[in-house]
């Protein structure tokens, strides 16, 4: 295949969404008070969809097998860097479907759309990123428009509060990784990661690369929403619009452990690495992040609120991947991750497009609010109960596949009590998540609610977002098997 | 294909019901659920197969093996087929959920296809219980079944609902993960041997005594835990006394047609998993175990009992009966003889019909009257005699009488117990204290009888009392036919459990 189509193509998911983005740009300038949301939603949408169907193609012809370096390696494109193109542009694909509804009578559409693919293609360059300027440049990328996104609701208090309070939060990780970065520059005196790990093995100066190594974790737990970094999280995705705060808690958390796991993996080795034990503190992370995430989840009040912290929750079970590694079964480990956060995008986007219905409706934020919600929407209803299971971890879908082979490489790494931590915590889940089903299914309904309009797209994101996870229980073999070659990729 | 399309079709129609406006959802779902019943007979009338699913040698029914994901060493697989055990179940299941679809008719008044949505979802995840013979997808459709379950019990049923569905899924939802936690430690304790979660495969090496320990945990504690992790795990499920406190909430809290899909079907998953488990793939922990267990199961014959003699509630009544039930059945398992396991599968679809049988019944007096308490009825027999009749052929069922389902199944679990190795000198104790259950069980319920259905008409009521509509007793009249042909003919199944059973017993070279 590389034979027939020169190198660079093999960033087209990349280069599409790019593209797609400045199509946006232009349609705005031509006509800046373009109501047409179809147009805008539309080609959102087409441009994401083209660029899923070029990471499938892609994945099924077998591109990336053999590592694509491009750019004096700053680029590669990999099975890995693939797989997750393949997880940004479907969730990219099913926000922008959302948002036509959505974006019913707000400004500022064509911005948004623009900004949304913007940031899709800083995450599709997050996960090829081999160089360590390239990860802070398209982290930068991923990160500016995702701040606008958040406080787009000009008139909105809270998502203006949301988008400052994520800004400050994410200028201050972003100083501290590129600091972390030039720390590590100067010891190892390059910026290719694999170069970093060769050079890093045999400096003397291990408490400078040390420090450079947890700044760079520091960066990453920002981007992941995980503990210390996460204060960001709840507000940004309280206060965002809801579709945008789907965008947010799967593709931008997905392009934070995309770029996590190669950076770890490949410049910092835990093998070489023997004097600067990351692997701990990724370990520390881990049990923190989903202990704290699940604890306030399970106290929340407001729904989204809930996801919010759950969605924290869920950082520290992918933060098991990057914590297990030295285990012995490295590509097994860190497969896992890859496959979760899959599933992830999924089910949590539609939990998150789930909200954004109910946005719609202007039903209220708390619990008690979706009392006896099922009377009226039945199908939205049943398909959030689908996600809500799935995120628990039952085994309704792909989430119960993904979570047990997640906790199960854990243990065969020989991290038993993270898995068990991990499992603690995912029964506890279970109880705020359902919840949700209890208020939606079991209680009497409060109000004199009446829903009448049931938008198209936000249902259609909704139904493909139900489906695909569905399928993702009897489809996880072939999930499973792009996520384990590309993991062996990293870590062989 | 047969199997999964015998599930697919459910699932497509549980989605098409979903879907469809209130008015014709109770119809076409008794309509589209005639698919898998006439599928199921005809898979039944088809049946070839010999042995045991999880032992050597024989041939499965409708057998699908495909692999579904490979993880390094391990892989799983998209496994099914039925043998003699899960033959009769399957055929409970997609008759009994048809029946129940038509006993909704009256009760179920309003969100009429979220109900029989759920409900074909219900008997989809059921089948997929009964025909899967790989761990992990037998375990995504045990949980998949509680999900309609909950919201079942929790929308459609009783004045605490809340409190009765959250009490059932919490409860059997930590008995899974016990269970999971104990039947994973074995699959890791086998070491190279088996890198699999095929239950076949699984089970032959267990059997083959393969057991090599898990870490500083040696084989034989690693039996004996993981042994007791699955049992508790399922006798939850089952319900055993002391793990049934769930059980009688949800019944009386559960409108009729979740009843009759709990008591039938789903109290049956958790002494088929016992069988297919701990019975089968640990027959030497569980033969260790015997009197224990036997103890249990006696204890939850004569306390059931008990309790249900002590029931005001016509339903309760019902419900705990279950529980004495079921203690039959878990004795005639742990018999390990021909009859004692034979019987106790036997009896496992039998007690499907008739406790179905009499939940419905319960279900359309109540249909009619709108309370259950014995002391506001008397002399029902009066104004409903053909539902009155009904009620009393399913209480004699229940009863054990000869030429009725109950009667075989009884026979055939106190015929092994008898003569259990397992149980020693013991054995004629523990049967004939259980036998005495059967005392207690007449008694309670010609008790209820006796002050409900008879003697002069007394009601309690404002409702209008009169015969009961043709979709209400139809569905009866067919369990009360179907338990009488079992009791008759008991043939039907029996003989292909004894060639399912027969490898799992030491007297026909099985082993223990």
């Amino acid at each position: 295949m590389a034979t027939q189509l020169p190198n660079w193509m093999a960033l087209a998911p990349t280069l599409v969404l790019a593209a797609t983005a400045l199509v946006l740009l232009l349609i705005d300038s031509i006509d800046p008070d373009s109501s047409s949301r179809g147009l805008l939603a539309g080609t959102a949408t087409i441009g994401s969809l083209a660029a899923v169907g070029f990471a499938v193609w892609f994945l099924i012809a077998g591109t990336g097998e053999e590592p694509i370096s491009l750019y004096g390696d700053a680029l590669v494109v990999d099975t890995m860097a693939l797989f997750f193109a393949f997880v940004f542009a479907s969730v990219t694909a099913m926000v922008s479907v959302a948002s036509y509804d959505y974006l019913r009578d707000h400004s500022y559409q064509g911005e948004y759309y623009a900004l949304v693919t913007l940031a899709a293609t800083g995450m599709t360059l997050m996960a090829a990123a081999n160089s360590l300027a390239v990860v802070f440049v398209s982290l930068e990328l991923a990160s500016l428009p995702s701040y606008a996104l958040v406080a787009i609701l000009k008139k909105n208090r809270g998502s203006v509060e949301a988008g400052l309070k994520y800004f400050l939060i994410g200028a201050l990780s972003s100083s501290i990784m590129v600091y972390g970065i030039s720390l590590v520059y100067g010891v190892t005196g390059s910026m290719i990661l694999s170069d970093v790990a060769s050079a890093a093995g045999g400096t003397e100066l291990t408490g400078v690369l040390g420090i450079g190594v947890l700044m760079i974790l520091g960066g990453f737990a920002f981007k992941t929403a995980s503990v210390p970094f996460h204060f960001w999280a709840p507000e940004a995705y309280e206060g965002a619009p809801a579709p945008i705060s789907a965008f947010l808690s799967s593709a931008s958390k997905a392009a934070g452990f995309a770029v996590a796991f190669r950076v770890f993996t490949v410049a910092f080795p835990a093998s070489q690495l023997a004097n600067v034990d990351w692997v701990l503190a990724a370990q520390i992370l881990a049990v923190v992040t989903m202990t704290l995430g699940n604890f306030a989840a399970a106290t929340q009040d407001k729904v989204k609120r809930m996801l919010a912290y759950s969605s924290i929750g869920h950082a520290g079970y992918a933060l098991i991947a990057l914590a297990s590694l030295s285990g012995g079964n490295d590509s097994f480990v860190l497969g896992a991750g890859m496959a979760h956060l899959l599933v992830y995008g999924f089910m949590n986007t539609g939990a998150f497009l789930f909200i954004a219905l109910t946005e719609y409706w202007s039903v209220g934020r708390n619990f008690e609010d979706f009392n006896g919600l099922s009377e009226q929407a039945p199908f939205a209803c049943g398909v959030m109960t689908l996600f809500m299971f799935n995120l628990a971890g039952l085994p309704v879908g792909g989430g119960f596949m993904s979570k047990y082979f997640l906790f199960g490489a854990a243990v065969d790494a020989g991290f038993w009590w993270l898995a068990a931590l991990g499992a603690i915590n995912s029964a506890l889940s279970l109880y705020y998540y359902s919840r949700v089903v209890k208020a939606m299914w079991i209680e009497e309904p409060s109000g004199d609610l009446d829903i009448e309009s049931k938008p198209v797209g936000l249902y259609a994101a909704l139904a493909t977002a139900a489906l695909v996870t569905v399928l993702l229980l009897p489809g996880f073999g072939p999930v499973w098997e792009y996520a384990t070659q590309a993991a062996s990729a990293l870590v062989a | 294909m047969l199997i999964e399309a015998l599930i697919a079709v459910t699932l497509a129609s549980a989605f098409a019901v979903f879907l469809a406006p209130d008015k014709i959802a109770g119809k076409l779902a008794f309509a589209l659920s005639l698919i898998p019943v006439v599928g199921s007979l005809w898979m039944y009338s088809t049946f070839e197969a010999t042995g045991n699913a999880l032992t050597q040698g024989g041939s499965l029914a409708f057998e699908e093996n495909f692999q579904w994901v490979v993880a390094g060493p391990y892989s799983l697989n998209w496994h099914v087929g039925l043998d003699g055990i899960s033959m009769p179940l399957v055929v409970l299941t997609t008759i009994l959920t048809t029946l129940a679809l038509l006993a909704s008719w009256t009760p179920i008044q309003e969100r009429q296809s979220q109900f029989y949505g759920l409900m074909l979802f219900l008997e989809a995840s059921l089948l997929g219980v009964f025909s899967a013979l790989d761990f992990f997808l037998w375990f995504v459709f045990w949980e998949m079944v509680l999900v309609p379950m909950y919201v079942l019990i929790g929308v459609w049923g009783g004045p605490r609902r809340k409190y009765a569905a959250i009490k059932m899924f919490v409860y059997t939802n930590i008995a899974s993960l016990v269970m999971f936690i104990g039947f994973v430690a074995l699959v890791f304790g086998l070491g190279d041997s088996v890198t699999t979660f095929d239950l076949p495969a699984v089970a032959q090496a267990l059997r083959g005594g393969q057991l090599q320990g898990l870490g500083p945990i040696g084989a034989e504690t690693l039996k004996v835990v993981a042994f007791f992790a699955m049992f508790a795990g399922f006798a939850v499920k089952v319900p055993v006394v002391p793990f049934h406190t769930w059980l009688p909430d949800a019944h009386v809290e559960a409108p009729t047609p979740v009843s009759i899909m709990l008591a039938g079907v789903l109290l049956k998953m958790g002494t088929y998993a016992l069988l297919r488990f701990n019975f089968t793939m640990l027959p030497q922990t569980a033969a260790d175990y015997a009197p224990l267990i036997a103890t249990f199961a006696v204890v939850s014959v004569i306390y059931g009992a008990m309790l249900a003699l002590a029931q005001s509630d016509l339903k309760r009544i019902v419900a705990y009966s279950s529980v004495s039930s079921m203690g039959y059945v878990i004795l005639g398992l742990v018999a390990y003889t021909m009859y004692g396991m034979g019987g106790a599968t036997f009896q496992m679809v039998a007690h499907g019909l008739i406790s179905g049988l009499m939940f419905m019944a319960v279900g359309v007096i109540y249909n009619t009257t709108h309370t259950r308490m014995v002391s506001d009825m008397s002399g029902m027999a009066s104004k409903m005699p053909f539902t009155v009749a009904v009620f009393v052929a399913g209480a004699f069922g229940y009863m054990g009488l000869p030429l009725m389902a109950g009667f075989a199944g009884e026979l055939f679990i106190f015929l092994g117990a008898f003569s259990a190795e397992t149980l020693g000198t013991a054995a004629p104790l523990f049967t004939s204290a259980a036998m005495f259950g059967i005392v207690i069980v007449a008694g309670y319920l010609l008790y209820a009888m006796q002050r409900t259905l008879f003697g002069p008409f007394e009601l309690e009521t404002d409702y209008e009392v009169g015969p009961a509509a043709f979709h209400d007793v139809a569905p009866l009249v067919v369990l009360v036919l179907l338990v009488i042909l079992l009791g008759v003919d008991p043939n039907i199944f029996y003989t292909m459990i004894q060639d399912a059973v027969s490898p799992l017993v030491p007297a026909a070279g099985g082993g223990l």
